[in-house]
């Protein structure tokens, strides 16, 4: 059996057809919005309300700056781990590579909407919280809870497309069935919490840098 | 068979083994504290199973780090010849 920790040639495709559908979709999708929307744009404003409200809810913050980043991740990280469906595909998160990008976007994006939030100042001081001791600890977990949202996608799109992979080696035909459906709840799941994951985090790394009022002595 | 195989066969499934038992009891209270709190507030469902799902796979997470370990050394061993 082929090793799952290394992509082949072949796949090296990857992504891209995947971003190809939803960059053609999309275009598609807003070249006619028509204030009475038809089934197909009510259908995507259900999307975008539903991302709005999560965003909303999970963090407290206004949806607008983070809608389109993180709306986004979860789009392609669910088509990505849903495209298992089609026979012959392996989904792009199930290799390293894609999983890899994406966090390093996380990363990058927690820096930029830090930076945008509070100012370059604003942002490093938000490493010195709660007490200046905790500066290395806080640079380490920048850079781990990345990685941990790196492997934590990676492993379990990779562990089910070789579980079934196993299990079809073994009896192919209906068994693998169920862990596939399985599977597409791990993969909702999933998409679901990396875009909650990245979200929490640009938040906090935006709250941490805002400017703190003066704590205000009560007189008594 | 080169001892080194025979010891990374080993530790994969000791880690995989002892990787899903920790996360499987930890999976076991987290659910049974969430339908606890359903009971005791269903309008608060929404909310509860959403954390849930969110804290559940956060603790799997600890088990597919295991997962990854074990694939590591089954199949990208540095020490295998």
């Amino acid at each position: 059996m082929d090793s799952p920790l290394q992509s082949l040639p072949l796949f090296m495709l990857g992504p891209v057809p995947i971003m190809a559908v939803l960059v053609l979709g999309a275009a598609l999708l807003t070249r006619r919005l028509t204030l009475v929307p038809s089934k197909t744009q009510a259908a995507a404003e259900l999307l975008v309300s539903t991302v709005d409200g999560q965003i909303r809810d999970v963090t407290g913050a206004a949806p607008a700056p983070y809608r389109a980043f993180v709306g986004t991740l979860f789009v392609f990280i669910l088509i990505a781990n849903w495209s298992s469906l089609i026979p012959g595909v392996t989904p792009p998160t199930a290799t390293m590579e894609t999983p890899a990008a994406l966090a390093a976007l996380v990363f990058l994006s927690i820096i930029w909407f830090g930076v945008r939030g509070g100012g370059v100042g604003g942002f490093l001081r938000g490493f010195a919280l709660p007490n200046p001791v905790m500066i290395p600890l806080n640079m380490l977990e920048s850079v781990t809870r990345s990685f941990s949202m790196f492997v934590r996608l990676f492993g379990n799109v990779m562990s089910g497309v070789f579980v079934i992979a196993i299990v079809g080696s073994l009896a192919a035909l209906l068994v693998p069935i169920p862990l596939m459906v399985l599977d597409l709840l791990t993969g909702a799941v999933q998409a679901y919490i990396f875009a909650v994951l990245s979200m929490v985090f640009i938040t906090s790394a935006v709250e941490k840098g805002k400017p703190r009022p003066a704590p205000q002595i009560e007189e008594s | 068979m080169d001892y080194v195989n025979i010891v990374s066969i080993f530790c994969a499934a000791f880690a995989v083994s002892f990787g899903a038992l920790g996360p499987a009891l930890a999976e076991g209270r987290a659910v049974a504290a969430a339908m606890d709190a359903i009971a005791r507030q269903p309008e608060a469902a929404n909310t509860i199973s959403r954390t849930l799902f969110v804290g559940l796979a956060m603790i799997e997470t600890t088990a597919i780090y295991c997962l990854v370990i074990a694939l590591l050394l089954l199949f990208a061993n540095p020490m295998m010849p």
